[in-house]
């Protein structure tokens, strides 16, 4: 197994071992997928309690403008993405997309306006071709500086607030997508109140050297639990939201994903700063005059769940395709299965019943309003 | 008459009556289970076709019928509570009840001494 031995480790790597969690492969890292608890209670304590989570692997940037003005920063992350970057105030983060020249989904990430600069947050998978991405389209006017020093921690649940408020009092205060510097087991951290669990709770970058102390603090603290990477799939599927490479990629619109909300009216047709990034014909066509296929949420009728590239079909009989599941498993909080994936638009309202091919049989699924679970967020 | 299959199936062989599940090795590595989806009695299955079909949150995976022959009775039990699997699946979690086509081959599966080594 050498390429094994080819993964990278984040600085939580042998706490991960000590706590008992199965390692697996993921976006080259050796990540714990699940702990001694399992997902099904892993999942189930976050919703009640408070996880902790190791996403390390993420990718973390800074952007900062070489003119000193921040507004310049976010004037050149607007050429490449379709959200109103210079409407971030300082202390507030924005869901955002990387776009391609035709419209499709490079990544998503979260944009931090840290006041003199921006930070940038993207997935582990895509971080290596978003750093370059940043670095040529905007490095004339931007200094773009990945962080690999430094580690991210996510803590999820109705208990994180009062976890994380033992070490630091004031992240009590914080609103969801609010950011702010943090000093916590005496390391600088940047904490934001936000996740990807639909529960309320925070992100917390820390220095790679503090990390592990950070971790144990957290664990120390009644109610919280490790959670790896199987409660982390489970849980954001029944909080509707996109795991990039499945549910959206380079062949998926903003339109068709139905993240039409990420994009503000100041981007869109008709606004002060339209258009202006890679692919904006296509992206803003698909918002103005619709789709021909959409993202929409999947609620199998029985209690088999329908897995990720499932064949959906508008008839029993299995004759006429309209789609295909990108995410489907079991939702242990709405103690059933519960999917996510695209349908002719046609067959895209709620309340719909379309039929999953399973092994062979064509399963009754409900098209479902997204989330599944009613979200946690502190606004 | 108890044997084990390379697949993590054990079968406990009593005449020309198979009970077959899955070991507890599997069930440790599958994790809790959501749902099981059992084959209907009266169904004929050859030797290592997929006769079952578990699911953890995460992942299906397939349980393969040991040995030739027809299901004849099935564990209702399971599918009402998969998490049986989960706390019982050398017991009461067995899956079917198989009519082996020919009882003799199971002679040839591995005995307890072969699985355990095969795991270890």
């Amino acid at each position: 197994m050498s390429a094994e031995t080819d993964l990278k480790k984040t600085p939580l790597h042998a706490l991960h071992l000590e706590l008992g969690a199965r390692m697996v492969p993921f976006a080259g890292y050796d990540m714990p997928v699940q702990y001694p608890a399992g997902v099904l209670k892993e999942h189930l304590h976050t919703r009640a309690s408070a996880g902790l989570f190791d996403v390390s692997h993420m990718g973390q940037v800074i952007v900062k403008a070489k003119s000193g003005d921040n507004a310049d920063a976010a004037r050149a992350l607007e050429t490449l993405v379709p959200v109103d970057v210079l409407g971030i105030a300082p202390g507030r983060q924005r869901y955002a997309l990387f776009t391609n020249e035709t419209g499709g989904i490079l990544d998503d990430l979260m944009i931090v306006n840290r006041g003199d600069h921006f930070f940038v947050v993207v997935n582990a998978a895509c971080k290596e071709a978003d750093f370059a991405h940043l670095a040529r389209h905007i490095g004339d006017t931007c200094e773009v500086t990945p962080l690999p020093e430094r580690a991210l921690i996510a803590l999820q649940g109705p208990k994180a607030e009062a976890a994380l408020a033992s070490l630091a009092p004031e992240v009590a205060s914080m609103k969801f997508m609010d950011v702010a510097s943090v000093s916590l087991v005496g390391a600088d951290c940047i904490v934001s109140r936000s996740g990807y669990s639909g529960e309320d709770g925070y992100e917390i970058s820390v220095p790679n050297e503090k990390a592990e102390a950070l971790a144990r603090a957290l664990l120390a603290i009644d109610g919280v639990m490790p959670i790896g990477l199987g409660a982390r799939d489970s849980l954001r599927l029944e909080a509707g939201l996109c795991l990039y490479g499945n549910d959206i990629d380079t062949t998926t619109t903003p339109a068709e994903a139905a993240l039409n909300w990420a994009i503000q009216k100041v981007r869109r047709t008709g606004g002060a700063r339209a258009g202006g990034f890679p692919g904006a014909d296509a992206v803003l066509k698909g918002l103005d005059a619709g789709v021909s296929r959409l993202r929409v949420g999947l609620k199998p009728e029985g209690k088999a769940p329908i897995r990720a590239h499932t064949a959906l079909f508008a008839d029993e009989a299995g004759t006429q395709k309209i789609g295909e599941v990108t995410s489907g498993g079991f939702g242990p909080t709405v103690e059933g299965p519960v999917a996510m994936g695209y349908v002719a638009s046609s067959h895209a309202a709620s309340g719909t019943t379309i039929y999953a091919e399973v092994r062979g049989k064509y399963l009754p699924v409900a098209v479902s309003a997204l989330p599944f679970i009613t979200p946690g967020y502190k606004r | 008459m108890l044997k084990f299959t390379e697949e993590h199936e054990w079968l406990l062989v009593e005449g020309d009556v198979a009970t077959v599940g899955i070991t507890t090795h599997a069930s440790e590595q599958l994790g809790d289970l959501v749902f099981v989806e059992l084959p209907e009695e009266g169904t004929s299955f050859a030797k290592g076709a997929a006769a079952a079909t578990v699911e953890s949150v995460k992942a299906a995976s397939e349980v393969y019928c040991p040995l030739d022959g027809e299901v004849v009775e099935v564990n209702q039990a399971i599918v009402d509570d998969p998490s049986l699997v989960g706390s019982d699946p050398e017991g009461a979690a067995w899956f079917f009840k198989l009519k082996l086509a020919n009882p003799a081959d199971a002679a040839a599966l591995l005995d307890k001494a072969a699985y355990e080594a095969l795991i270890a």
